[in-house]
Order: structure tokens, then C-alpha cells, then sequence
């Protein structure tokens, strides 16, 4: 069994993505934070052959449910959408941009989209995440994407000047 | 690229399913495509903020079995690795520090990080010890990975003092087994913390050098510093 160090080396960047997408950068480092904790608890206990990216994956969607519905509990960010807080103000860049695209998603298709297009976990899954069958995580992604494009664009058409 | 519902390979003929599986692929590209600015956004000083809290509070849960970190000294770069109970190994770069970590995982727990807080104490006194000004080492040892006669040999040579030496036969004789110089051979050899634990110290009776976990040349260099001080 690798070093546990090894796996925070391997895996962290792709995990800070998906709860970056998933919950917001704002909740983020929370998600990131809870995910590795309980993978370094439960780790010495993981099969050897378990495939260490989506075991991380599905503790990192348990921990964004668990602040996603704290969230909603919270009156006054029902309606925050996670902004990026702007530290350097630079002119919005297309990660800001999709970053906002990705937010407005139902939270089920972000899923699948963070899951599956950001980090590459295969459909099955990703479906073995969410619950549900295969072909369903497949249309969640897929819905996800086109509804990103069709917001993406929508947004460069009220840009014009 | 007009149909983006991705219903693929469910049902359909053979001829619909190869169709279907090519715009699946070109559905995958794109879609990668479009979340390309998130996936190649840089990360790292946030991964480094977010890897001191994880430090932090995994040892404050108590699930940081060993912390370590990878110090410079005149002798290459030295792993120092501990668990709560004190200094657990030191390391040479010629053993290999991947090496090292993936034994301690095995032997001791796989709950490892890199995590200086636990080693402050002593990577001090290695700096201090290495610039001539510290004699000995007054830190915690956690001496589990060493065991029966080895591990008396190697309490034994914390009594050698500095710039003194003794030969593999005096230690034998001093570990009340005046015949096992061979072991005691293999016990330096075997040492969990050389320099700290100073098996650098012990030589042939005829005066040369032996063996030596981190090579000859670091050998010949710790006695060089021990005896200019």
C-alpha cells in the first residue's frame, strides 16, 4: 500500500476540481478538506485493488451533498450562486465564465459533468456514484454539457457591446 | 452535432450503434474540450494551503501515524520520519526515500504525510550538529522497527561518544556477545537512524572504515566532522 502522501500527490488536483464544480470555490477547500480526512482514516482498510481516484471521488460527492445541503439550510445563501470572490481583478477570463455556467446546472448534471468530463471517470462509474443505471449518468453528462454550451453562448450574446 | 442526448449503444441496430460510438467519441472530445479551462487551471498554491490544513488536522485527529520530511545536509539530502512517539527513521538519498516511505507503509501504518511540524526539534539539531555545534541528539526515538540483539547493539552505540570510536569486536563485547561481530556487523548496517543514533562510529579493528548505510564517503565524512570539532 502506497504512502498515503502519494495519494494526496496523485489525486488532490483532480479532487479540488470536482468539489470546485460541484460545490463552489467558496465551499471548496471544506470539501476538499473532509474528503482527504476521511480517506486517510478509512484508508489503511482499502482493498489494494481499489481504483483510488473513484474511491476519493465518491467520499469528496458525499462531503459536497453534506455542505450543498448545509447550504440550503442557510437562509441568507439560498440564492448565492457561488461567485468567484475576486482577489486579483482581472477582466473574467472563460474559466470564470464557465465556472458561473457550471454553477447554474442542476446539481445531478454537475455531477456527471465534473465526474466524467473533468476527471475522466467512465460513465459506469460515475453512474456507481450517483446511484442510477449507466445510460442515465451518460444522458446527465450529456444534458449537462449541451446546456452548458447553450448557456456559454448565450452569456458571449449578451457580452456584445 | 445535432444531437447531443447521448442515448448510445441502448438498443438500435448494429449499423445505429458503430454511428452512434463515433459521435460518442466526438461528443467526449468536445465535451473535455469545453471543460478544458477548469481542468488546466492552476492549482498549486491552493493544493499547498489545502495540504498544511490537512497536516494539521489529521494530527490533530490523531490519524497522522508517521509525518516526514526531507532535509539538506553536507552528507545529501536525509528523510526524517516520525511517529507520535518520537523519531521513527532517518534515510539516506542513496536508500532511496520512495523506497523508505513505501517500508514504513507496510511495517508501520500507510498513514503518511509529509508534514515538518513533528520533525522541527531535530532538524535543528541535525543543522546545528552538521555546523559542529551540537554534540549529541536530545529528541524522542521511536525505535520499533529494530528488534532483540540489533536493537541492543543500537542503543549501545548512542553511548559511543562523539569523535570517539569503537570497533565492531568492542561493541560486541560491550553487548555481553563478545563472538557476534558479525551481527553487530549487520546491526549497524541495519540501523532505523543513522547519524542520530551514531553507527557512523564504528569501524574495523583494523582501523578502516567497514560498512556503511549511506555510503563510505558520508562515513568518512561524519568522523571528518566529529574530529575537526
Amino acid at each position: 500500500m502506497k504512502p498515503f502522501e502519494r495519494v494526496v500527490a496523485e489525486h488532490g488536483a483532480a479532487v479540488l476540481r470536482v468539489c470546485r464544480a460541484v460545490v463552489g470555490p467558496v465551499d471548496a477547500d471544506d470539501a476538499w478538506s473532509e474528503t482527504f480526512l476521511a480517506a486517510l482514516r478509512a484508508y489503511p482498510a482499502l482493498p489494494a485493488d481499489a481504483n483510488v481516484e473513484a474511491w476519493l471521488v465518491t467520499i469528496a460527492h458525499r462531503k459536497a451533498l453534506d455542505l450543498l445541503r448545509a447550504r440550503a439550510r442557510r437562509p441568507e445563501s439560498v440564492a448565492d450562486v457561488p461567485e468567484i470572490p475576486s482577489v486579483h481583478q482581472e477582466p473574467e477570463d472563460a474559466a470564470a465564465e464557465l465556472r458561473r455556467a457550471v454553477a447554474g446546472l442542476p446539481t445531478k448534471q454537475r455531477q456527471a459533468v465534473a465526474y466524467h468530463y473533468l476527471i475522466g471517470l467512465p460513465h459506469a462509474e460515475v453512474a456507481e456514484i450517483l446511484g442510477g443505471t449507466t445510460d442515465a449518468a451518460r444522458r446527465a453528462a450529456a444534458d449537462g454539457i449541451s446546456s452548458l454550451r447553450r448557456s456559454l453562448a448565450a452569456e458571449r450574446e449578451e457580452a456584445r457591446p | 452535432m445535432t444531437d447531443s442526448s447521448g442515448s448510445i449503444g441502448s438498443g438500435g441496430t448494429a449499423r445505429a450503434g458503430v454511428a452512434g460510438a463515433q459521435e460518442d467519441v466526438v461528443d467526449e472530445r468536445a465535451g473535455a474540450e469545453l471543460l478544458a479551462p477548469l481542468a488546466d487551471q492552476e492549482q498549486g498554491a491552493d493544493l499547498a494551503r489545502l495540504h498544511g490544513r490537512l497536516e494539521r488536522e489529521a494530527a490533530e485527529g490523531g490519524l497522522l501515524d508517521i509525518a516526514y520530511r526531507v532535509v539538506d545536509s553536507p552528507i545529501g539530502p536525509l528523510l526524517l520520519a516520525a511517529t507520535d512517539q518520537g523519531l521513527l527513521r532517518v534515510a539516506f538519498g542513496v536508500e532511496g526515500h520512495d523506497a523508505v516511505l513505501a517500508t514504513l507503509a507496510a511495517r508501520v501504518s500507510p498513514r503518511i504525510l509529509r508534514s515538518p511540524a513533528r520533525t522541527e526539534a531535530v532538524a535543528r539539531q541535525l543543522e546545528e550538529y552538521f555546523a559542529g555545534r551540537r554534540r549529541s541528539f536530545d529528541v524522542p526515538l521511536d525505535r520499533r522497527l529494530s528488534r532483540g540483539f540489533r536493537r541492543s547493539v543500537q542503543e549501545h552505540l548512542t553511548e559511543i561518544a562523539y569523535g570517539r570510536t569503537e570497533s565492531y569486536a568492542e561493541v560486541a563485547a560491550a553487548t555481553g556477545n563478545p563472538r557476534a561481530v558479525r551481527a553487530v556487523g549487520s546491526a549497524c548496517s541495519t540501523n532505523p537512524l543513522p547519524v542520530v543514533v551514531p553507527c557512523h562510529r564504528v569501524l574495523r579493528s583494523n582501523g578502516s572504515l567497514g560498512g556503511y548505510v549511506g555510503g563510505l564517503e558520508a562515513k568518512h565524512a561524519l568522523l571528518a566532522l566529529e574530529s575537526a570539532a
